[in-house]
């Protein structure tokens, strides 16, 4: 194979492959140990103590944690509460992104797709803090949304729409649309246009070839996006905070309160686990489909 | 149908950049209430001028950025080279080790580094957003970097051993020349990360050392002045800007 003898490398398959990848990928893996899966093990630990071992304080073993979430109704609320929100906004998400990724991928060509696309997707890498904050520009009382609406139908009232549920769901879905667009789009592209003429060539109306062909050929774009919404969507606080108000309680603002407002570190990390683990149960139900959709 | 379709995309784009434009509209609106018509106006942008908090942690988040670009850009491209010319076992293990900084919430994320720093003495402060911003920075670099080799010819490198080139000859005239588009998106990716990052600064952030989104975010909850404004339609327009330049080297979403 010529890739085995190379510069970078040398002789391959003898020890200084083996000190080579050492060298090439040990500091990024080492990295990553200690920011991301060393803390994730000490706030397993965490979960289970008394108190946070800081400050000279000396935490015990326990359940306690664990067993405040399971007792007290109100944390159960809350994540059910989270997990209804990572499903509405992921089903819109789905509801607005699917018809664009399709006009996108078949039915717009050349550099003008290009162009779309990345009008599209742009937004989404941009910076997600500012792109929540306009919101309340547009949805506040008397905003731009509630004048727009009151100089089409003069006297209609006030929305009422800021720091509501809606607006959080809102803000949200504006945040994750583009990864829908972007996972949808990857898999309709994939789709041969041939196949859908033979379809139609054979007599199959619109609304059949949506259902029968392009759908399922879709569905792993469409769980892709979906799953990849839900899972931060679950974890958000600063979108539920900027834009809920006093109705932006979810899991997530709970367990950033536990970290910066009640400090009560064991149970912010057990709470943040139990989410975790709800995570890892979604990503591993749809293991397979994301596997295909990459 | 292709016009509807066209104009469908069209309101889909409105919601998308909407709120941003009102955003930057009001920036420049003389009123302090958003009073329409609105009377153009710089002011906000000069009272940043006076903002010392705001100008620290712009510089903060300016710093933070490079140094997290040139560390992850370094480790990343050492990691994408080792995937793409070696065989070996643990490596699937090695890739399917990037998602957890990817897929995992930043807020589970965040507060583990949090407490871990805390306990272990590493401490919060800008060091520890640059080892945050690392993490998450590092597996977009991999992916952007090996997406690149994917094209690579190793071919060309046989071809410049038999011309009479040395290794390291081969390296810097061969190999590093064609990574270098995607090196360079990789860079920028990693700098737009970092740069628009809130979740984990937030959370490693101690009081008076904070980056510029958890400076806005503060500001946010005090109850927001047009200075906010000014300053978000700044960092927006920045980071929207990084990301065409990294669409110049690299391809969202694949080959189209």
């Amino acid at each position: 194979m010529a890739a085995s003898n190379t510069a970078l490398g040398g002789a391959v398959r003898t020890g200084s492959s083996a000190r080579a990848i050492a060298v090439l990928t040990g500091p990024a893996y080492l990295w990553l140990t200690v920011t991301v899966l060393l803390p994730l093990l000490a706030m397993f630990y965490f979960s289970f103590l008394t108190e946070a071992p800081i400050a000279g304080r000396v935490g015990e073993l326990t359940l306690e944690q664990y067993r405040t979430f399971l007792e007290r109704g109100f944390y159960t609320t809350l994540i059910l509460r989270s997990l209804k929100l990572g499903a509405t906004v992921a089903f819109f998400c789905f509801l607005i992104g699917f018809p664009c990724a399709y006009i996108l991928a078949k039915t717009i060509k050349g550099r003008w797709r290009e162009a779309l696309f990345l009008l599209v997707i742009i937004p989404f890498w941009s910076n997600a803090l500012v792109r929540v904050f306009s919101w309340t520009m547009v949805l506040r009382g008397n905003g731009l949304l509630e004048r727009a609406i009151d100089w089409v139908v003069p006297g209609a009232g006030s929305l009422g729409l800021m720091f509501t549920y809606s607006a959080v769901v809102i803000g949200l879905v504006h945040s994750y649309l583009p990864y829908m667009i972007l996972t949808c789009y990857i898999s309709l592209q994939a789709i041969d246009d041939d196949l859908i003429e033979a379809a139609r060539s054979l007599g199959a109306g619109r609304i059949t070839i949506l259902r029968r062909l392009i759908l399922p050929l879709a569905l792993p774009g469409i769980v892709a996006g979906a799953v990849l919404i839900f899972v931060p969507v679950i974890g958000s606080f600063m979108e539920p905070r900027i834009l809920g108000g006093r109705q932006g309680t979810f899991i997530g603002t709970i367990i950033e309160d536990q970290f910066t407002a009640v400090f009560n570190w064991p149970l912010g990390a057990a709470l943040s686990f139990i989410l975790l683990a709800c995570v890892l149960v979604i990503f591993a139900m749809f293991a397979p489909v994301l596997k295909r959709a990459m | 149908m292709a016009r509807a379709g066209r104009i469908y995309l069209g309101l889909v784009l409105v919601f998308l950049y909407a709120p941003i434009a009102v955003m930057a509209v009001m920036s420049l609106n003389d009123s302090q209430f958003y009073a329409l018509p609105i009377k153009w106006s710089l002011r906000w942008y000069a009272d940043l001028a006076g903002n010392q908090r705001l100008i620290d942690a712009g510089v903060n988040s300016i710093v933070v950025a490079v140094i997290t670009t040139v560390i992850a850009s370094v480790l990343g491209t050492a990691a994408a080279l080792a995937f793409f010319r070696y065989k070996f076992r643990g490596k699937r293990l090695l890739q399917v080790l990037l998602f957890p900084p990817i897929a995992i919430p930043w807020l589970i994320t965040g507060t583990a580094m949090l407490l871990f720093f805390f306990w272990t003495g590493i401490g919060r402060g800008l060091h520890a957003m640059v080892l945050g911003h690392v993490a998450l920075a590092l597996p977009y670099v991999i992916i952007v970097v090996s997406a690149r080799l994917q094209a690579f010819d190793p071919d060309l490198e046989a071809a410049a051993r038999s011309l009479g080139a040395g290794p390291w000859q081969v390296v810097r005239y061969v190999t590093l020349p064609f990574l270098a588009p995607g090196v360079i998106a990789a860079a920028l990716f990693a700098f737009a990360v970092s740069f628009d990052q809130f979740v984990i600064s937030y959370f490693l952030a101690v009081p008076g050392v904070s980056t510029l989104p958890v400076e806005i975010y503060t500001s946010i909850r005090k109850g927001f002045t047009p200075e906010i404004n000014a300053i978000s339609t700044i960092v927006i327009v920045a980071s929207m800007a990084l990301l065409v330049g990294v669409s110049r080297f690299y391809r969202f979403g694949g080959d189209r």
